[in-house]
């Protein structure tokens, strides 16, 4: 990967934040009437070391503590700030992204830079280095938790239930031909699995089987029922229909062998793939199927004492 | 790779998702069959590049934990689809360019594809 597009998780961070994700909206001004002993007391009070001017929201100006010791040693503290602050300011927008503002922190050598809208060019904040720290800190905290808490929701259902042997039984009904909803019940079965902790890895290999078979359903049949039974040691799942059945068996498990119409294969399914999909990435896979009374589709992943194709 | 650079490549619009730019893909893969990123598609951070604008291509990233899509060739979903990856929190991008531009301005700059990317870890 070139040089120039390799990034840091800071950077990243400052790539996906704005000036107003960050800036201060609680802004201590003075105008440009008031005079430079007010502008030292509310550097005081407030413990800063620049104050923006600002004449009826829009920004006139800049004064900060060096302006104000200027005055002190010329005895000019009666003055008015109009006439000692900085007029030429160096402002940023609120729909800038923080990475630029890095760089003109960088060139301009500033502490701080009044924010303005960019709409109205009124003074909507002010953005200091250390506000940006925070803001990526924040953001870095953010991220950090919602991975923690991720963890934590995955507890092991079958470690919590004391018994000599617990299974559960999930049943899905998957409609025949119900094309818009094709894979909503494979992921629903996702879901469930996570709550109920089981690894990621296992759980990928059942539902890519899963969405083959509720594929095939809605498309071949009137529709049926995907049936999961979990225990400690297995996922096995049934996928039962009523029809139309499979003449050849054999042929269906050929890989690019295909009888569907045009219509699935714009849905991206279709090609031919479903049955040796849902076989490389099984343990055990049998099928039962009658022409005319419908077809009874067996998979098994293990859970403990892995067979599968990773060992 | 983040998905801001990826956007940036390939002038490529937000469709949803926009406040997870920042996630990282370290591979793509153009495809249009969605049994063939079922079977073959074993790493998350991949970035799938798809004409394909149908529910059943979020269901399947959803599946293989796919984070991000760029449609193509001025493919763009509908309402129900946009709806759904952003209950999944899946990134959808759109792009003018054709599949084949579109994976070769990204390979261009360094993003690798699932071979290279197997053999290389």
């Amino acid at each position: 990967m070139s040089q120039a597009i390799k990034t840091t998780k800071i950077q990243e961070l400052a790539y996906a934040s704005k000036v107003e994700d960050a800036m201060s909206t609680n802004i201590v001004v003075v105008t440009p009437y008031d005079s430079i002993l007010d502008v030292w007391l509310k550097l005081r009070d407030n413990r800063i070391s620049g104050l923006p001017v600002v004449h009826e929201d829009y920004i006139v100006g800049i004064i900060s503590v060096e302006d104000f010791i200027k005055c002190l040693m010329l005895g000019k503290t009666n003055e008015l700030v109009k006439d000692h602050m900085t007029s030429k300011v160096e402002t940023i927008y609120g729909d800038e992204l923080l990475i630029h503002i890095l760089k003109k922190f960088e060139k301009f050598k500033f502490g701080r830079f009044p924010v303005k809208d960019r709409d109205t060019n009124k003074l909507i904040g002010i953005l200091t280095k250390g506000d940006v720290i925070e803001c990526l800190l924040k953001k870095l905290e953010k991220d950090y938790y919602e991975e923690e808490s991720q963890k934590r929701n995955i507890c092991n259902f079958f470690d919590d239930v004391c018994s000599d042997s617990t299974n559960i039984q999930l049943k899905y009904n998957v409609i025949g031909k119900e094309f818009k909803k094709a894979g909503e019940k494979s992921s629903l079965l996702k879901n469930a699995l996570l709550k109920l902790g089981i690894s990621t890895e296992i759980i990928r290999r059942i539902v890519i089987a899963s969405i083959e078979s509720e594929m095939n359903m809605i498309i071949f049949t009137d529709g049926g029922e995907l049936i999961v039974w979990i225990d400690e040691n297995k996922i096995k799942v049934n996928a039962v229909d009523n029809g139309p059945g499979i003449p050849d068996i054999e042929k269906a498990m050929t890989p690019g062998y295909s009888t569907a119409p045009d219509w699935v294969r714009e849905m991206g399914f279709g090609a031919g793939m479903g049955l040796p999909n849902i076989k490389n990435c099984t343990d055990e896979m049998k099928i039962d199927s009658v022409v005319g009374r419908g077809t009874n589709l067996e998979f098994i992943v293990n859970i403990k004492n892995e067979t599968g194709r990773n060992n | 790779m983040n998905l801001h650079i990826v956007k940036k490549i390939l002038n490529a619009e937000v469709i949803c998702g926009s406040e997870f730019l920042n996630r990282d893909v370290k591979m793509g893969c153009g495809c249009d069959l969605m049994s063939h990123v079922l079977a073959h598609i074993e790493h998350k951070d991949t970035l799938l590049l798809t004409g394909l604008t149908t529910p059943q291509v979020i269901y399947t990233t959803d599946v293989v934990d796919i984070k991000a899509i760029c449609f193509v060739r001025g493919k763009r979903p509908d309402e129900e689809v946009i709806k759904l990856a952003e209950t999944y929190n899946i990134v959808l991008l759109g792009t003018n360019l054709p599949l084949f531009e579109s994976c070769g301005k990204l390979y261009k700059e360094g993003l690798t594809g699932i071979s290279e990317y197997e053999s290389s870890n």
